[in-house]
Order: C-alpha cells, then structure tokens, then sequence
C-alpha cells in the first residue's frame, strides 16, 4: 500500500485526499439525519456499485465505470417519483455514490485487484460536483414541471447545461492530472482527454438524464430495464478496449523476436520505443501520433529477420549506411504487408534518413532513440549516457535532429535511463 | 425480380398483396389510418425508423447486421395501435441504402406492416392501451409490450429468412445454433427500447427518442472502432508472423495455414466463438520461438547431437516467452508451448501423454504436421492431401490423438484444402536453407546421443 501511495504524484493525492473529505462528509451527515427515501437511494447505490464493478480499462490506461456514472448521474437529476417530489441532499447523493462505489469495489479487491484510487476519486468528486450544482435546483425546477401545461423543458436545460459543465471540468482536471503523470504539455493532454471523453460522455449523460426521467414517469422497478442503451454502449467499449490492448500487447511481444533470433540486444526495441515515445511526448505530440511512434518503434528492426545473418550485435548505428537503408526498406516492406499500417510502414521506412531529406519527426525520434540506445544499451550509467548523447550531439543538424536530441536530453536528465 | 425462381416470386407477391389489404381494410373500415392528432408522433417514429433503418448495426453476433429499427415499430404499437405501427414499418421502403432495388424495398416495407399489425393485435388482445401512456401506467404496459415484441420479432425474422431461403435457394442459414440464440434474446433486449421511447413520451416527447438513440450510436461507433480494430489486429499479427518465416525458404505461409487447419479442426469439434479465434491466434504463433533455433542447426546435415537437437526442442518454450504478455486465453498459451507433445509421451517440452496435452496442443499438433507434409520442403516435393491425411490416421494414437486427425479428416471433405503453390527451387545465392523440418512427421530428426 505504501509502495501504491508513492507512485501517486502530488495532484493524484490532493485529488484523492479531497474525494476522501467529501464522502466522509457525505455519509456523516446522511447517517446523522437519516436517508431520505431509503428505497431510492438502495436501488441507485445498487446500480453504481455493479457500475463500479463493470468498471473498464480504456486506452491508455484509463479506467472508466459508465454504468457506474450514469447511475450516479441519474439520482443526482431525480426530480420525483411518480409524481412525488424527491427532496435528497446533495450530501446524500454523495454518500449513496461513495457507498455504492465503495461496494462494487470490494469484490476487485477481493480478487487481488486493487482499487486505483485516483480514477475513483475523479468519479466521486465529478459526481459530487454536480450534486452540489444541481441538488439546490431540483425543487424549483420540479415546480416548474408541475405548472399547467406542465413542462419539462426548463429542467431538461439545466441538466444539460450542468452536465456539459461538470463534463468539461471532468476532463480538465483529468488532462491536469495526466500532464504530471506523463509528463505531457497540457494543451496536447486536453485535446487527448476530450478525444477520448466525448463520445463515453455523451452516452453517459444521455442514460442519466434518461433514468431520472423514466423513474419520474414509471417507477423503481424500471431502473435496470432502462440501463440496456448504456449496458449496449458498455459491451461495446469494452470490446474496443481490449482488442486495442492486445494489439499493444502483440507488437510488443512480436517486436522480441528480433532478439529471441540474436539480430538485436536483449531489450532493444523496448527500450527504443519507451525512449521515443517519452521523446515524442516531450515535444508535443497527441495520443494518436504517440501510438504510431510506439507501433513503429517497437518494429523498427523487423527489417533483420529478411536478413540470413544477424549482423553483429546487431548494432544498427555502427552498421554501414546502405546496409541500416536496407534493413529499414525490408522492415517496411514487412510492416506494410499488414495492409493497415501504412504510416508505420513509412515511419520505419525512414528510419535513416538524414536532415536534408526532410524524414517525418517520427522518423527522426526514432534514429535518435535508436543510435542512443546502440551506444548505452540496457546500462544505467549516467557518464555513459551523457557521453552518447554527446556523440549524437556533435552529428546534430545534420543526422540527428536537434530538437529530438534536445528532447532526448531532457529526458534522460530527467527520468535517468533506467527509469523509461 | 426477374432472375428470382418462381416460388419466391410467389411469396413476395403474396406478402406485397397481403399487407396491401391490411392497410387497405383499415382505411375502408374506419375511413382514415392515424387520427390526425397523432400524426405528429407518427412523423417523428418515422424518422427514427429510417435513421435506424439505414443504419444497421453490427452488434455482437457477427454474421448479423442488426438495426433497432423494429424497435420504433414497437413504439408506435403502443403510442398509436397497430395501423401506426404498419405505416411506421412501411417506411423502409424509403430507407436510405443506394443500390437497393425497389422490390426489395417494398418487400422490406410490406413485411415490416405485417409485422406491425401483428404486434399491435396481440398488444391489444391483451388488455394493451393504445395512446400516449400517462405517469404510473407503466406496470400495465410490460406485460403486452413484451408479448408484442414476442411477435413481431420471430415474425420479422421468419419473413425474412424464408424470402432469403427462396430466392437463393440455399439451406436454411447455416447459423449455429447457440449464435442464433444469442441473436434472438439480443433482439428482443433491443426491443426495450421501444418501451423507453413510449414510456417517456408524455413527459418530453421526442427528445426520449433521442436519449435513447444516443447511448446507441455511441456503441454502433465503438462497434464500428472495434470491428476496424480486429480486422487491423488480424492481418498485423499474420503479417509479423509471416515475416518471422522470411528467413526459410520453404516455410513461408506456413503460420496462417496452420492457424487455418486448426480453426477447421476447431470448428469441427464445436469450440464456442471466443475459443476458436484464440486457436487461430494460437496457431498463427506457434514457432514465433523457431527464430531462437541457429540457423546451422536447422542446416546441419546428418544426425543432430544431444545438444543441437535440445536448442530444437526449446523453440516452444521461446515461442511461449515472446507471447507471455499478450492477454490471450490461457488455453492458447498451452497450444503453443505444448504442440509437440506426442500422444504416446514421448514428445517435448514435457514429454505429456494422451489426455494430459492440452486440447489446444492436440489440435496444433496435427495442423502443424499436415501442413509440413503438404509444402515442398529441399529434401522432397509435397505430398497430397490424401497421402497427408493416410500418414495422420496411421500416426494417430502414437503421436497424434485420434480424436483431432478424425475431426480433420472429415473438415477436409467438407472443405477442401487449398495446398501451397509449388515452391521453385531457391535461387543459387540463397545456398542456406535449413534442411530439416521439426514439423515433418515422416522424417524425425535423427540424434545421436553420446558425447
């Protein structure tokens, strides 16, 4: 556990620290004045917790609960129930999504799966969030739809606007975190967390507005009934998400055959493709482009298995240059092959360029990253380090980019070469 | 419709002609279809079936498209009765699908009116009112709403399926029988919908058809992602494993055809969907460990040493190395570090027996050894299929199970294999081919043990 708290960095921690302030302020003022409407606040709890419980890995580790959060979303928006109004607390409301959170946690942990706290205390304070925004709402709002001709459209607003709003703050402080995390620049970390939310957030939101209404015009019994649209939505994203894994996964399992066969050093792709992407991250480059970098990376050495004999060490960087040219002509012959990858395909193509040929970043991170990792190898010796960077340094402008080298610089000065 | 066999034009004209007279008898028994008031909601269900309508989407059970459009039939069941739901299925004769011919457009809308009518009976046989629902009804609306989809849903697709039927004059789809299962109760979940819809129309009209759409296109777009994922993932997988056999010359293609035979093997002893495609990832990457085998190894000639012949029989415990961290199901991690187990023990890593070698490992292995037999190799031609299969049954139960080369042999017969095309003797420069192949059952490699 402690081990867990220290890879946490400072915002992860404030973050958790305050989602723990809110819920234990949330369940000492509901247990000091009592549930309003227990039977209401059981069958929502009950549905955050299997939301938590169905909680799901997206790309780039980012851990998601839909159900979960429409769930919450929906008894924060209840107005009524069949024409009772619903007088809930926004503390309530906080102390029902804790607890429910809470309990569909339990069984992860009970199977050895620890929670990660930083992404539930985003849920928790995103909820309580809009709880507090909304609660105070609620029985103007429900007046409203009690005049003649009723109307819900006023109240239909609200909730919309808040969502958009309480979304929004959602992703910034979610791009906050992920720019510490993964040291990113903050613009690009927004741009990657609203790529990545809008499309969940839309069929979240619409669900949760969809379960206050239904239990306003039906009752209780319908709540599970109408979680299917967002259940559909769930299978669905969790499938994407898990053959996106895998084919991680695959490419960078795929990518040691390089060294299983003795082309290249132990390790070599691996430590290429941490050191690339950190240096693509480090000059400002989305997800997307991230993920090429990583795929072309990985398989920058593929080239070497159309070849009949391993050339020594495989180092690349001291091999002649037609020789490297080939090895890189080959690898994209095979990568293009898959009929998918394209761009990768042309990433690794040109590999060996020089400056004056104008080769894609990509391309240039690569060779840096490559020659860097040629010379240090899996060593953690910081002379070393800074001697290869020296060399690649004096070749600057002219082989190597110096702004990738630069990156590169930072990088290594920052995290030390055994840490990528 | 001219090139269509005359049974099926029977049929369509039958089922044309039949919801003609139903829609024609409604509007001479009560002289208009819709009351006027509901005219608005007729237009907005319309809609929300065409939108559905054209754009099926690809939901869990592969060989299907589905669309939710029924599910705005359904709707209109209990919105406006059964003449509301028939014109509401009648719109799929204006969906938007360019290249659609019009008698299958108006073969679409004539059974969806059916359908219609069908349901809203039944939904109002028994006890179902018809008309925008009020707060607190809702219990009394379950019980025929599910009825009616009970109907229109078995309907829909037995129309369907029967025209389908005629017109290609094939088998009854050839679906397994848990797929078409799976199909049918995820049909009648997405009917749900219609009762979201109708449910919440009191109290804010169309804009519940739109709450309930939207969770929906989000999963057709992630459907979408996924399936372009999948695809993607098969073919880089084939691709790097293909690009693993480069190096020998005579190798080349042999991943995906062992995947292949092994699916078929797979499929024959009726593996569910989820086992059968990590077999064929299985497969695809059972000797990715081959690369770690020296190249002079593999062109040693005569008898291996004790030495040599172990850094071959490591090759799967390498290849069960480099797949470790992909999250396939256990089961194919098994295959690919077990496939040259013998049935009789005497195979390695583990030198396993009968029962004990994983169904994967059993299945790979007599892939693995067809597909040998079958290729040229530098020291013979190809075999055929039949001299292939003769060597399988005589081996079977001393290194190959039984159960798994009965299981190929009859794949084989109902569909044939395509072998390799004849390989060309390598180029002159291309000296280094290895000369023995592990996987080729009629010629072990020879060890000499000893120092």
């Amino acid at each position: 556990m402690t081990r867990a708290l220290q890879s946490l960095d400072s915002g992860q921690l404030l973050l958790i620290c305050g989602a723990g302030l809110v819920a234990v302020a949330g369940v000492a003022h509901t247990s000091a004045v009592g549930l309003d409407r227990p039977e209401i606040a059981i069958g929502f709890g009950a549905l955050i917790a299997v939301g938590e419980l169905a909680r799901l890995t997206m790309p780039g580790n980012r851990e998601v609960a839909p159900i979960g959060a429409a769930a919450a979303l929906g008894y924060t928006l209840l107005l009524d129930l069949s024409d009772n109004p619903l007088r809930h607390t926004a503390l309530q409301v906080v102390a029902v999504i804790a607890v429910g959170m809470i309990a569909g946690a339990l069984p992860h942990l009970a199977v050895g799966r620890p929670p990660r706290l930083d992404a539930m205390a985003r849920r928790l304070l995103t909820g309580a969030l809009l709880a507090f925004a909304f609660r105070p709402l609620a029985d103007p709002l429900y007046q409203l739809t009690r005049q003649d001709p009723p109307t819900w459209w006023p109240a239909l607003g609200v909730m919309v606007t808040l969502i958009t709003l309480t979304l929004l703050i959602d992703v910034l402080i979610a791009a906050l975190l992920r720019a510490e995390q993964v040291r990113t620049a903050f613009r690009v970390a927004v741009r990657d967390e609203i790529n990545m939310a809008f499309p969940l957030g839309a069929a979240v939101a619409a669900s949760g507005v969809l379960l206050a209404l239904a239990t306003h015009s039906m009752d209780l019994v319908a709540l599970l009934v109408f979680a299917a649209p967002l259940l559909v939505t769930q299978v669905a994203f969790r499938k994407y998400a898990g053959i996106r894994a895998t084919y991680l996964q695959t490419v960078r399992a795929l990518s040691r055959v390089t060294e299983v066969g003795g082309y290249v050093e132990p390790g070599h792709s691996r430590r290429v493709s941490r050191l690339a992407v950190a240096v693509g991250r480090e000059l400002g480059m989305a997800e997307p482009e991230l993920l090429e970098l990583e795929y072309a990376a990985l398989m920058h050495d593929i080239g070497q298995l159309s070849l009949s004999d391993p050339i020594p060490g495989g180092a690349t960087v001291l091999a002649d240059p037609a020789q490297a040219r080939r090895i890189a002509e080959l690898g994209a012959e095979v990568i293009k092959q898959t009929g998918v990858l394209d761009r990768v395909a042309e990433l690794v193509r040109r590999q060996c360029d020089q400056i004056a040929e104008d080769p894609p970043l990509s391309s240039r991170i690569i060779k840096a990253a490559n020659a860097y990792d040629d010379l240090v190898g899996g060593s953690a010796d910081r002379d070393r380090g800074g001697a290869a960077l020296e060399r690649l340094r004096l070749a600057a402008g002219t082989a190597y980019d110096p702004d990738a080298i630069e990156a590169m610089t930072r990088v290594v000065d920052r995290l030390g070469v055994h840490k990528l | 419709m001219r090139d269509l066999p005359w049974p099926a034009k029977v049929y369509l004209i039958a089922v044309i002609g039949a919801a003609t007279i139903l829609i024609g008898r409604s509007v001479i028994t009560s002289g208009r279809l819709v009351a006027p008031g509901d005219l608005g909601i007729l237009l907005v269900l319309a809609l929300l079936f065409l939108v559905c309508e054209s754009m099926p989407t690809l939901l869990n059970v592969e060989q299907f498209a589905v669309s939710v459009s029924f599910s705005a039939a359904l709707a209109a069941v209990v919105l406006i009765g059964p003449e509301g739901a028939a014109l509401v299925g009648f719109t799929a004769v204006f969906s938007v699908r360019p290249g659609l011919p019009l008698i299958k457009r108006l073969f679409n809308g004539a059974q969806f009116a059916i359908c219609g009518y069908a349901a809203g009976w039944v939904y109002q046989g028994l006890g179902g009112v018809s008309g925008v629902p009020g707060v607190n009804v809702f219990d009394d609306l379950i019980g025929p709403y599910a009825a009616a989809t009970g109907v229109f849903v078995p309907l829909n697709i037995m129309l369907t399926l029967t025209m389908i039927r005629l017109a290609t004059r094939v088998r009854a789809m050839e679906v397994p029988l848990r797929g078409m299962v799976q199909f049918l109760l995820s049909y009648l979940g997405y009917g749900t919908f219609g009762l979201l819809v109708a449910g919440l129309w009191a109290t804010v009209q169309s804009i519940s058809a739109v709450l309930v759409l939207l969770p929906l296109f989000v999963a057709r777009w992630a459907f979408g992602q996924y399936h372009a994922q999948q695809r993607s993932y098969d073919a880089t997988i084939a691709a790097l494993c293909q690009a693993v056999e480069t190096k020998d010359y005579y190798t080349r293609g042999h991943c995906t055809r062992v995947s292949l035979a092994s699916s078929m093997i797979a499929q024959e002893i009726g593996m569910g969907l989820e086992r059968l495609r990590a077999i064929r990832y299985a497969g695809m990457l059972h000797d990715v460990g081959k690369l770690g085998v020296p190249t002079k190894v593999l062109q040693k000639e005569g008898p291996l040493t004790e030495e040599e012949f172990a850094a071959i029989q490591l090759h799967p415990m390498r290849g069960l190395e480099i797949v470790r961290g992909i999250d396939f199901l256990d089961e194919a991690y098994a295959g690919i570090m077990h496939h040259h187990e013998r049935h009789d023990g005497k195979g390695y890593p583990m030198g396993l027996a009968a029962d004990e070698i994983p169904e994967f490992a059993r299945i790979i292995a007599v892939a693995d050894a067809f597909d040998s037999m079958t290729s040229d190799r530098s020291y013979r031609h190809a075999r055929s299929v039949e001299v292939a299969v003769d060597e399988l049954r005589k081996n079977a139960g001393r290194q190959f199970d039984p159960v798994m080369v009965a299981a190929f042999a009859r794949a084989l017969e109902r569909d044939p294999w395509q072998p390799p095309r004849r390989v060309e003797p390598p180029p002159p420069e291309a000296t280094e081919t290895p000369i023995k192949d592990h996987d080729d059952p009629t010629r072990p490699i020879e060890v000499v043990s000893g120092p």
